[in-house]
């Protein structure tokens, strides 16, 4: 699937882990509803946990490689949302509620959410930075503020959309599916050439272009992929629920998204993947332990976390210190007698949270 | 009749949105940097304006405690959260101040005890009359602030020595360090002001709606950020007249029924549609981008 280059017999392991950790997490579990060993529960915070990991690695190939801070993620969720749960509802009618309806609601979420996701790259190719983000944030009030006051008939008004809840205990079987297919196009389209254009505009935006590279597409392209991908997120979020409220998409839930990106590691897809997993996985656990004032302390801690990654990881006072205790270091001194070098710090990372997972 | 007392219900509002506005152009001219905690600055201040007046009950007292207050915090925040990512990318210091405003949000919530007190002792009531037209107390005093605001930040930009510092440090930070400007200093010194201004801007806010939440601060703030973009950010009387035509536009759309509903789509599509004819706003000077 992706490029090793010519002549390179030898599979690299490193390439294929995250697929192999996620398949053999779906895999199990799903072994387990077959055999009727799973609690709704458990299938309740797979589904959230796959829901979570394709935003973040869809706004982790926004943010990461093509280098620009979208805020408005949650406005293509919600474009997925309300439109996926809006064809369900029609299609469940004369097709039933089942998989048939499920494929052609979610392409049909995605490809609404892509579209959006061009209108606004268009604007991404004059403004850059902060400006942009701005103009993300925006787009993402506005979806949330036009689907909430159209008439009821439309998408339910200020009372929500009723979708056909997929009263279905395998949903997070499609739900992983769909992980993978979304793993598959990002982590191949970066790979690719395609994906090495990307990130020399991220990193000279006005080299990228002297040398010939189609500035104007690969934004686009960067921009429509990641908002259907959210769309498709959005659709399987309306699934998961019978009634699905446009103000929960607010901006942020855009920012619970960014977080859960920063926090893996802005450039990062197995980052984001990871930490996609951990902050849905401690927030379903922390909403059971820590409930009434106690409830706050969870964003508390979020944010000082955030604060300080960023810091650690970005401020210039802090290179040499940076450079003497990092987690390549460690982990280094740790697998130094394996001869591969960098294969265990993605494995490393990516095997024991998600073992977290199936001991719950 | 209608259309008049929307405008200037606008204008007041717009006034408001224009000092918070201040704070985010001031800051972003100076330290290169939008500081998304500032709308939640505001509602620190008024989280510190209940304190004082639960325990003291002197509005007045409660508003200076708020002002210094906010001045002090905006200066830890700088000197704690900013000052060591001055010189990384723009995207790590954007989320450092996204993180920050998380912060101060949760941090409120903590000490409101996820209640809304309402702030009764800062609500202006009563209004002029004239004929059949009406204006509020509430709605003079703003429109008084900001321009006692505007004039006075105006003046003290131009004619002051700090503020001419802050203009090279917003033209060039680099010359302006060999000039012998102490740009540390000015970084801060606006960011004291900026913050100051917030506490004012949460007072006018309280004086009209007197109910404090944790996220008192959060939609005015992007409005108002949406207000600085639109003129020009870094510019001061760009930040002044992206917030008044803010304030009108959403005053009138609120004015007409058919829009009514629709009145946030339709502020953020001014910010979208202005940014797409002129990226850097009304004000805002444009930047070659040169290798």
């Amino acid at each position: 699937m992706s490029r090793n280059g010519i002549g390179a017999k030898k599979i690299q392991w490193k390439y294929y882990i995250n697929y192999i950790v996620i398949f053999a997490v779906a895999a199990f579990y799903t072994v387990l509803s077959l055999t009727g060993n799973i609690k709704q529960s458990e299938t309740s915070l797979l589904e959230k946990i796959a829901i979570a990991i394709i935003l973040a690695s869809s706004l982790g190939m926004v943010v990461g490689f093509l280098g620009e801070l979208s805020l408005g993620h949650a406005g293509f969720m919600c474009i997925g949302a309300f439109l996926g749960g809006k064809v369900s509802a029609i299609l469940a009618e004369s097709l039933g509620n089942g998989i048939l309806t499920l494929v052609i609601s979610v392409i049909i979420g995605g490809v609404a959410a892509a579209l959006f996701g061009m209108i606004i790259g268009l604007p991404a190719l004059r403004l850059r930075g902060d400006y942009l983000a701005i103009v993300t944030l925006a787009f993402g009030e506005i979806v949330r503020t036009v689907i909430m006051n159209l008439p009821e008939g439309l998408f339910g008004g200020t009372l929500g959309l009723k979708t056909p809840r997929f009263n279905n205990k395998h949903l997070f079987i499609i739900a992983f599916i769909l992980v993978l297919v979304c793993i598959a196009v990002i982590q191949n389209l970066l790979r690719s050439r395609h994906g090495r254009a990307i990130t020399s505009i991220r990193d000279n935006e006005i080299a990228a272009r002297a040398t010939g590279i189609d500035v104007t597409k690969y934004k686009l392209l960067v921009f429509t992929i990641s908002a259907f991908f959210a769309g498709v997120a959005g659709v399987l979020y309306s699934y998961t629920q019978s009634n699905v409220q446009s103000t929960n998409f607010d901006y942020n839930y855009s920012i619970e998204i960014l977080v859960m990106v920063v926090l893996g590691g802005i450039g990062s897809i197995n980052g984001s993947i990871i930490a996609a997993t951990l902050v849905t996985f401690l927030n379903v656990k922390l909403q059971t332990i820590l409930t009434g004032d106690l409830a706050v302390l969870q964003n508390l801690f979020y944010a000082l976390i955030l604060i300080l990654i960023v810091i650690y990881n970005n401020a210039p006072g802090l290179k040499g210190f940076r450079e003497k205790y990092n987690f390549k270091s460690i982990f280094g001194k740790i697998f130094k007698r394996k001869s591969v070098a960098e294969a265990p710090n993605a494995s490393g990372g990516a095997a024991p949270e998600n073992n977290q997972g199936e001991e719950n | 009749m209608d259309f008049l007392t929307a405008l200037i219900n606008g204008l007041s509002s717009g006034g408001t949105y224009a000092i918070i506005a201040l704070g985010y152009t001031m800051v972003y001219g100076i330290a290169k940097m939008l500081n998304f905690a500032h709308g939640d600055i505001i509602m620190i201040g008024g989280c510190v304006m209940y304190s004082v007046l639960s325990a003291k009950g002197n509005p007045l007292l409660a508003i200076l405690a708020a002002v210094v207050f906010c001045v002090v915090l905006g200066v830890t925040i700088e000197k704690l959260a900013y000052k060591p990512l001055r010189g990384a990318a723009s995207l790590a210091v954007l989320i450092t101040a996204i993180s920050m405003s998380y912060l101060l949000q949760s941090v409120a919530q903590i000490y409101l005890k996820s209640g809304t007190p309402a702030l009764s002792a800062l609500r202006l009531e009563g209004s002029v009359n004239i004929g059949s037209f009406r204006i509020d107390y509430s709605t003079i005093l703003t429109l008084a602030v900001t321009i006692v605001v505007m004039v006075a930040l105006s003046l003290f930009v131009k004619y002051s020595k700090t503020g001419r510092a802050m203009v090279a440090v917003s033209e060039d930070r680099d010359a302006a360090l060999l000039m012998g400007i102490n740009t540390n200093f000015i970084i801060t010194i606006t960011f004291a002001i900026g913050s100051a201004l917030a506490a004012i801007a949460g007072y006018l806010m309280l004086c009209k709606a007197p109910i404090l939440t944790n996220t008192l601060g959060s939609m005015p703030g992007i409005k108002a950020f949406a207000a600085a973009v639109i003129g020009g950010i870094g510019s001061i009387p760009g930040a002044m007249l992206g917030g008044i035509l803010l304030g009108v536009v959403e005053s009138i759309s609120y004015s007409i029924p058919v829009l009514a509903p629709f009145t946030e789509a339709v502020e953020f599509s001014i910010l979208i549609i202005i940014l797409l004819v002129r990226p850097s706003g009304i004000l805002g000077k444009m930047r070659r981008e040169k290798v």
